[in-house]
């Protein structure tokens, strides 16, 4: 390479050279999260790999129906059940946008069809109906869908003779399918009767936010109600409360720790033990039928006799 | 022109009716000193006949919303106590209060003994207090879910009567959790083997009037509306505005008529003209005369098949596309 070559190559370098711009603040915000209680700032990386809880002050982030499945299943094991359904326009309705334009909006926004994905997988090793909302889609609110599905994952759980479990997330009914969605809280309950008369198990577990139409029907029917650290749930959202009875409401009113004291909950877990404890909790109900203890010598010796 | 002895309070929308009656009442009395004036009369009162037919006939959604929260409307006692004569009343969840916004008792219709539950709004102001405006606490599931219970037990047909502007979102009714009341609600009814009619009187008001509502057929009065949210809070949180109550009561399809429309609301029952407030006893009848016409056709069938008529009636409320 002759001198002059060199020059000309860098040259041609410096041209394609590219000046990287300062980040922009969404690319700046997508890197590093600010915890919304101790006001950490926390590299986003770390905090997925945190199970997106504060390091510092075990907040939990609300993370949406795909991230739960990776944290709960075990890896490859999710089957993936009514992936095309999706919602139609009932009612034509329209407030300041047409309803249609908003499902498409919202699809757009989350990346999911609707406000649930439900499928069949394995928590450590134990299989199970699994359910899990996503907030982040139309505020996890429950239209025919989300009831749609949650009714055949009740059911698949019933055919397969499998545990269920559905971890909600959301601001309650969807208005913009009017009666049909107060229905599905009636379809949901009706499907979880059927479970219940099979003698199946459902787990509920509770996450931030379940509010309205999910808590008054599916979210509280769990024969085990778990919640996570610091959600808040309930019926009647905080303001309307507050509005309703013109009183300020104590600070941890409609936490999960406030629902542990008032009796209406079974235990608060936090994200990294879930997994476990729903499994744990599986495994001690997965009792065929009732044997007294001190016939299990006994027990053994049938069982071996019947493999042979 | 009204049965009732009291008065009715004229709405909004019954102005013009109103106005004319009130014409008309001027010339009557004009009537004694000029009897050349009895054919304007007669022809003034053909017109109000007229006018009145038109006016129900053409009623916006908010109309049937002012006639289904109209303050003289007949609530579930006004009918339980038509019922034959024979309305027997128990009180109390048996766990810790007796919700007046609920109430129950047993009551014969024709043929036919059944549990009855029913929302309780008050009459007067004192009342109204008392049952916190038709808005029941937990404890008032817990009362109906006893009731379910009982008439399971005794093979009884169970008739609920909603007309309730929906749960009462306090914090007492939160710290007794009013979310698992009615879901625990829904659940029972979704298993009883015994008929349940439930009936939308006034207002059908979202998680409140569910909870007493799943049933293996729902009936609609002419003007009651049915709702997942009151119209305000709709308007208020879609528009922003407390002054779109009118166009959120179109957008939800709230009326007796859409719903049926729809197919989740099964019958729609008669009013008087005017309104189930212009007659009380006439109401009651027609709608004694529409419940025993279902519990005749529920009462043929199976326990086995009642539940099972239920499931797959919810089973199959929804719009989607795969």
């Amino acid at each position: 390479m002759d001198l002059k070559e060199w020059f000309a190559n860098r040259r041609k370098r410096q041209e394609n050279l590219e000046i990287k711009q300062p980040l922009t603040t969404e690319e700046y915000c997508a890197l590093w999260k600010q915890c919304f209680q101790c006001r950490e700032l926390i590299y986003t990386r770390d905090l997925h790999s945190n199970l997106s809880v504060c390091p510092k002050c075990q907040y939990h982030f609300r993370i949406g129906a795909q991230e739960r499945i990776e944290q709960l299943t075990d890896e490859g094991s999710f089957k993936e059940l009514d992936s095309s359904l999706s919602s139609t326009d009932p009612l034509k309705f329209f407030d300041t946008a047409s309803y249609s334009n908003r499902l498409e909006e919202a699809s757009k926004k989350s990346g999911l069809r609707d406000a649930i994905i439900t499928g069949i997988a394995s928590i450590q090793g134990k299989e199970v109906a699994l359910g899990a909302m996503d907030f982040a889609h139309f505020g996890g609110s429950m239209g025919s869908v989300v009831g749609e599905k949650v009714a055949r994952l009740v059911e698949a759980g019933i055919e397969n003779h499998l545990p269920v479990i559905i971890v909600s997330s959301s601001g309650g009914a969807r208005m913009q399918e009017g009666i049909f969605s107060l229905m599905q809280m009636a379809k949901t309950s009706a499907a979880l009767e059927s479970l219940h008369e099979a003698g199946l198990m459902y787990i509920s577990v509770l996450t931030e936010p379940t509010y309205g139409g999910v808590t008054a029907s599916f979210a509280f029917l769990g024969d085990i109600i778990i919640a996570e650290p610091g959600a808040r749930i309930g019926f009647a959202g905080r303001r309307v409360i507050e509005q309703t009875i013109r009183q300020k409401l104590p600070n941890d009113f409609q936490t999960a720790e406030y629902l542990l004291k008032h009796g209406q909950i079974d235990m608060v877990v936090e994200r990294p033990k879930l997994a476990e404890t729903l499994a744990r909790m599986i495994d001690f109900h997965q009792v065929i039928e009732f044997r007294p203890r001190v016939a299990k010598t006994k027990v053994e010796a049938t069982s071996t006799h019947r493999e042979q | 022109m009204v049965n009732n002895e009291t008065k009715t309070v004229p709405l909004d929308f019954e102005q013009p009716l109103t106005v004319l009656a009130q014409q008309i009442e001027l010339l009557e009395a004009q009537l004694q000193s000029q009897p050349e004036l009895e054919p304007d009369v007669t022809h003034l009162r053909d017109q109000y006949e007229i006018l009145r037919r038109s006016i129900y006939s053409n009623l916006r959604p908010i109309d049937h919303l002012a006639l289904a929260r109209h303050a003289q409307r007949p609530y579930a006692r006004d009918y339980f106590d038509r019922f034959d004569n024979t309305w027997m009343e128990l009180h109390g969840d048996r766990k810790m209060a007796d919700d007046p916004a609920i109430i129950s008792g047993l009551v014969t219709i024709g043929p036919y003994k059944v549990v009855a539950i029913g929302t309780d709004k008050g009459r007067n102001l004192r009342q109204k207090q008392i049952c916190n405006f038709g808005m029941p606490q937990p404890e008032g599931y817990r009362k109906a879910m006893r009731m379910f219970e009982h008439a399971e037990k005794f093979h009884l047909p169970i008739i609920t009567l909603i007309d309730t502007p929906g749960a009462y979102p306090g914090m007492a009714a939160e710290e007794h959790n009013q979310a698992e009341a009615i879901a625990r609600n829904l659940m029972v009814l979704a298993s009883l083997t015994v008929p349940v009619i439930a009936v939308v009187t006034g207002e059908g008001g979202s998680g409140g009037a569910l909870a007493i509502g799943l049933a293996n057929r729902i009936l609609m009065l002419e003007h009651a509306v049915y709702s997942v949210i009151s119209p305000e809070g709709c308007a208020s949180i879609l528009w922003r505005s407390a002054d779109k109550v009118a166009t959120a009561c179109e957008a939800m399809k709230m009326t007796a008529a859409e719903i049926h429309k729809i197919s989740v609301v099964d019958e729609v029952v008669d009013e008087p003209l005017g309104g189930a407030h212009q007659n009380y006893d006439l109401m009651a009848h027609t709608l004694q005369k529409s419940l025993i016409k279902q519990l005749d056709k529920l009462t043929k069938m199976s326990p086995k098949q009642i539940k099972q008529d239920r499931l797959e009636k919810y089973r199959k409320i929804g719009v989607t596309v795969e």
